[in-house]
């Protein structure tokens, strides 16, 4: 069994290619400077460029976190070029505007793009390298006043909302990653649903790192006013480079009274090669305030990529009654390192959140669940439940779980569940016993393994999250 | 039953097997023809799960010496699934537990993969539905075992059951059911032989691998092994059953080399 699941092991990444589209690239390294010209290149106004300094200045008086079970080189972030932009500069109203090469990309890639937003009914904001070329669907959500754009537009035209919300949530100075991004982002997405609206459709964000060697600060901003709702799609596959890309991203999420925000992720940047070298530094704060009572942020995740993911979707739950929930599925092969987990922060009364989480380690990998559960003395009547269940595949990978559970007070409850195991080897003979093969016996254990996480996947995603799980392990069995 | 035209379905010549470098099996020989029931009888231990899994193919263990050939091919070069594909069925003495997959999908992805290998329609799963819940009606089991994830939570009897579901899915050519009466309470168990019965025909043959008599009551073999040390060392008839159960197994090692010989013959070796 072992020679036929060898064969299998480590397809090449499919997503592998540069884009042979010119880049309008700023010169390497990182000063004021470059933030100014940033900023000026961008055309924004004084109090973003000040935001932009001001998380500069505090960047250079931190240091790269240390406590994360990861290891890698030191980055050289003078090394690094800050901004890239495709070199089409008019706007596009069309899909048929949008530089063909681009197209056939994304054709690549699969995500056939005028096809997924028309039959699938979802608005893509397409961002390619650092600016978003081209947005659909934006007629139709304005029509209920829901604003979806990219950031840069937003400051533009929404000026007053990103100036309120922007840093809210994750401070400029919150941490090393959170603050370089603060200093040099240049694009991502805004997503404003007004009071009482709920979302017609899912809205889904495709991102790509295209030039080598630049770095990729997105950052986003979705905030759902009273009684609203938004489920925000977020998918990532990148080419495959010789050189660690780093990728430092901020999402924050304000949820107010009654408001519901459900964001999902299926991460699938270059992970490296077989031998450890090369792939994306995916360094990413991600956190969402349920400010009003009875609102409710969730993550979903399935991290499947990147040589390196250091990431905690983070709940404060403030408002009484409002709900956290994170449901996560991080695969690691080879010689991927995964730290991941969540914060949930009950300050609320009543506060619940849900916390499951499925590793699986293949390879030479280690993947790590850190999660922070604290009640503060204030969320009288706070619940969490959290699972942790990590599945090892063949005896060089590891995982390692590091709860961290501060109950400030005594009416709260909170429970934690953890497991450890193996992919049996007696798992994989009964299905092959059953003629079913060994690519379809893996992805069959896997996708039981991790469906209380994929259930709650919007069907498209939860189809290409199956895919991609049995796209990296298959054969990692043997 | 046994058939002047039946056809040499499986045929173990000398078979040795090891595990992590520990000979299990010593020498096997065993043929079976179409038509027939074999029953293996033996002590704990003495390598009936074993023999039985080693014709499926469980990688963990290593064939040293000797040949299986199934239907005339080499069984040994076949992988697992392909055994599987080719007929061959285990029912399993510890049914595995898949967590988070629905029985319902695992016995449709099985049932599919060996219509397709036999150039047969496979079902969508509206179609598998009502097809398995007939085969169900025959075991009487509850349909709420379609939606459970596989194995998971099923008490010993019930596990034993949904194995023999799917030996009526996938209407094996070859059936090793590996102490499938171990666990069943007595009506579960007249439940389970019916069913065997209902698929065993002249162009199928059986493997019965069990410690009790009380099975073959129900399902009448033609041949009775026992195994001790890795090693057939006695084959008679159903009526050899009938003595194990009272005599044991004690006498049978002191005049174990004449037995051998006794029995080779009457196994058509
Ligand atoms: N991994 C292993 N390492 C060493 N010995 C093993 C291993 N697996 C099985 N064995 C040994 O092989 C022998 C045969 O085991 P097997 O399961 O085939 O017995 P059995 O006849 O089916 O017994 P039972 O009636 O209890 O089911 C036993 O002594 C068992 O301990
Ligand atoms: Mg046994």
């Amino acid at each position: 069994m072992s020679a036929v699941l060898q064969s299998l092991v480590n397809q090449p990444y499919k997503h592998g290619f540069v884009t042979d589209i010119e880049s309008d690239v700023a010169p390497k390294g990182l000063n004021e400077d470059i933030i100014r010209l940033i900023s000026a290149k961008k055309n924004e106004p004084e109090w973003l460029l000040t935001f932009r300094l001001d998380a500069y200045r505090k960047w250079q008086s931190m240091t790269e976190p240390t406590w994360q079970n990861v290891h890698h080189p030191k980055i050289d972030y003078q090394d690094i070029s800050y901004y890239s932009a495709p070199k089409s500069k008019k706007k596009l109203t069309s899909m048929d505007e949008v530089d063909p090469e681009l197209l056939r990309t994304f054709e690549k890639l699969g995500v056939p793009l005028h096809e997924r937003a028309a039959l699938a009914g979802v608005a893509v904001d397409v961002i390619f390298d650092s600016v978003s070329v081209a947005t659909t669907y934006k007629q139709k959500l304005a029509d209920v006043g829901i604003i979806f754009c990219s950031i840069s537009e937003a400051v533009h035209n929404h000026p007053e909302l990103v100036k309120k919300y922007l840093g809210s949530v994750v401070p400029v100075g919150d941490n090393f990653y959170a603050a370089l991004n603060s200093a040099v982002f240049t694009d991502g997405s805004f997503c404003f649903i007004p009071k009482g609206v709920k979302c017609p459709m899912d809205l889904s964000t495709y991102f790509r790192i295209n030039t080598e060697g630049s770095g990729q600060f997105e950052r986003t901003l979705v905030i759902a006013e009273e009684g609203a709702s938004v489920c925000y799609l977020e998918g990532c596959t990148a080419p495959q480079f010789d050189t660690n890309q780093l990728h430092a991203a901020v999402v924050e999420l304000i949820a107010l009274d009654n408001a519901d925000i459900k964001y999902s992720t299926v991460q699938n940047w270059y992970a490296g090669d077989e031998n450890g070298v090369g792939g994306i530094y995916n360094f990413v704060t991600k956190r969402g305030l349920a400010k009003g009572v009875n609102s409710r942020i969730s993550w979903t995740q399935v991290e499947t990529g990147a040589a390196i993911t250091w990431k905690y979707p983070s709940c404060i739950l403030r408002g009484d009654n409002s709900v956290g929930e994170f449901y996560s599925v991080a695969v690691t092969n080879n010689f991927q390192q995964a730290d991941t987990g969540t914060k949930m922060i009950h300050l609320g009364k009543n506060t619940r959140s849900t916390i499951i989480s499925k590793g699986i380690s293949a390879g030479h990998s280690n993947s790590s669940y850190r999660g922070l559960v604290r009640i503060t003395p204030t969320a009288e009547g706070a619940r969490n439940y959290s699972q942790c269940d990590s599945m090892l595949i063949g005896d060089q990978c590891g995982a390692h779980t590091f709860p961290y559970i501060q109950v400030q007070n005594n009416t709260a409850k909170v429970e934690h569940e953890a497991s450890t195991s193996k992919i049996g080897e007696d798992q994989l003979f009964y299905l092959s016993q059953r003629g079913i093969g060994a690519e379809e016996a893996v992805s069959m254990i896997i996708n039981g393994f991790c469906k209380e996480v994929f259930q709650q996947l919007p069907m498209e995603f939860a189809v290409e999250a199956t895919k991609l799980l049995s796209f990296k392990l298959e054969g990692s069995v043997g | 039953m046994i058939d002047s035209n039946s056809i040499t379905m499986l045929s173990i010549k000398n078979l040795h097997a090891s595990i992590n470098g520990t000979g299990i099996l010593n020498g096997i020989d065993l043929t079976v023809k179409s038509g027939e029931i074999h029953a293996i009888m033996g002590l704990n231990g003495s390598g009936k799960s074993t023999l039985a899994k080693v014709l499926a193919g469980h990688s963990a263990y290593e064939v040293t010496q000797g040949t299986i050939e199934f239907e005339g091919k080499n069984l040994l070069e076949l992988a697992p699934e392909e055994r599987a594909r080719a007929g061959l069925f285990l029912g399993f003495q510890y049914p595995v537990e898949i967590p988070g997959v629905a029985n319902t999908q695992f016995l449709r992805l099985a049932y599919n993969t060996i219509q397709s290998q036999r150039g047969k329609e496979e079902l969508d799963p509206l179609e598998f539905d009502d097809f398995v819940r007939e085969k169900m009606k025959l075991l009487d089991m509850n349909p709420d075992f379609l939606d459970r994830s596989v194995n998971e939570g099923f008490s010993g009897g019930e596990k034993k059951r949904n194995e023999i579901l799917q030996m009526a899915l996938l209407e094996p050519k070859l059936s090793i059911l590996d102490e499938t009466d171990s666990g069943l309470d007595i009506d579960a168990l007249k439940i389970v032989a019916k069913g065997v019965n209902q698929i065993i025909n002249k162009d199928n043959a059986t493997i019965l691998v069990t410690h009790y008599q009380r099975l073959l009551d129900y399902i009448v073999p033609d041949f009775v092994h026992v195994m001790q040390a890795g090693r057939i060392v006695m084959t008679g008839g159903k009526e050899l059953a009938m003595e194990l159960e009272t005599r044991g197994y004690d006498w049978i090692g002191s005049d174990q080399r004449n037995a051998k010989n006794r029995l080779t013959a009457g196994a058509h070796a």
